[in-house]
């Protein structure tokens, strides 16, 4: 089983950081790992981030995280970046922005704030607009680590309702370390026996940090080959350079 | 006759900046789980660090087998080690010591 992580913290500007951080992931088990780049990363960085993580064993995937204020601001950003990246997340700040954002299917990831359970916005409506398009509910691990008391108790509550609905609407989940640190990281196993919490079956956790994220990584880059089309067709024989 | 209790062994490895040491570590374990699960599950779970190595890290901890999803759940929780940040790592799970050893083995 590979194991994906898609969303190592770990630092664009400190290599070395990166460095200790993708190694980790490699020892931990991890055979897929993406990092939030900004939108105006220099080519280098990336190339740099995919040797580190060649040399570790990893596959690198590129990762967006935009925090549109309003949902114009999402579809500006979504048009802009898109193909620039394989996986696209949106940080959901108000409703309006996680309804775009489910309802979109350039939205691969619907992120949620940790900061109280009211300014988390994955509810009904959400779900069922999510189920239509491709997008998935992100599930980052270490906001569980980062807190402690009555703030994990309503972390918790909102993330076993969040998957409750999740379930019963069919939109898949992922969960991510979202680790700052190697301190943060744990290995898959851990975070499916943690994903107990909040009422994620151990196979469904692995396979929310397996099959699900792989699917959605392998998925967006045969979208970014050359010969693909539209969804289910593709250019199977013809001239397309780069193409495999 | 008295049923006997079934326990599991984790082999289990502790990380942090410094060496930390064996009651810190059995006081962080304990105190995961009776903050995640309360004092009836802690009770349930019947934890007994049963071997520690400083140097490397690595530990056996016993439990009860109903407990195990538990605290493998407090193990993963674990973010400081005394006053250190930390994590600890479940690394195998065996019914006796006896085959834990013969799984450390391969690690």
């Amino acid at each position: 089983m590979k194991f994906c992580d898609l969303h190592l913290c770990a630092s664009v500007m400190d290599l070395e950081h990166a460095k200790r951080m993708i190694a980790k992931s490699s020892e931990l088990g991890y055979g897929q790992i993406a990092v939030p780049l900004s939108a105006n990363v220099k080519e280098e960085v990336v190339k740099a981030l995919q040797q580190m993580s060649q040399r570790s064993g990893l596959d690198f995937v590129t990762r967006l995280d935009l925090a549109p204020r309003n949902p114009g601001e999402l579809l500006s950003g979504l048009r802009r970046f898109r193909r620039r990246f394989e996986v696209v997340s949106v940080l959901c700040g108000s409703k309006l922005v996680a309804g775009q954002a489910a309802k979109d299917r350039r939205v691969d990831l619907l992120s949620f704030s940790s900061v109280g359970a009211k300014r988390r916005y994955f509810g009904f409506a959400e779900a069922e607009l999510a189920s239509g398009s491709s997008a998935a509910l992100e599930i980052e691990m270490a906001q569980i680590l980062k807190v402690e008391g009555p703030a994990r108790v309503g972390l918790l509550s909102s993330l076993r309702r969040e998957v409750s609905i999740s379930k019963s609407y069919g939109v898949p989940l992922v969960i991510s370390s979202g680790a700052t640190d190697t301190l943060f990281l744990r290995r898959p196993q851990d975070y499916a026996s943690l994903a107990s919490l909040f009422g994620l079956d151990f196979s469904l956790a692995l396979k929310s940090l397996s099959e699900t994220p792989v699917g959605l990584v392998e998925k967006n880059r045969s979208k970014q080959r050359p010969s693909y089309l539209l969804p289910g067709v593709r250019i199977v024989k013809g001239s397309c350079e780069g193409d495999d | 006759m008295i049923k006997q209790i079934r326990r599991r062994y984790l082999f289990l490895r502790a990380e942090s900046e410094m060496p930390v040491e064996q009651q810190a570590v059995s006081d962080a374990i304990f105190s995961a789980v009776l903050r995640l699960f309360g004092e009836v599950g802690a009770t349930q779970a019947a934890l007994r660090l049963i071997r520690f190595d400083g140097k490397t890290g690595f530990a056996v901890v016993r439990c009860s087998h109903t407990a195990l999803p538990m605290v493998k759940a407090a193990v993963a929780s674990v973010t400081r080690i005394g006053s250190q940040s930390a994590a600890i790592h479940v690394l195998r799970v065996s019914g006796t010591l006896k085959a834990l050893g013969r799984k450390i083995g391969s690690v």
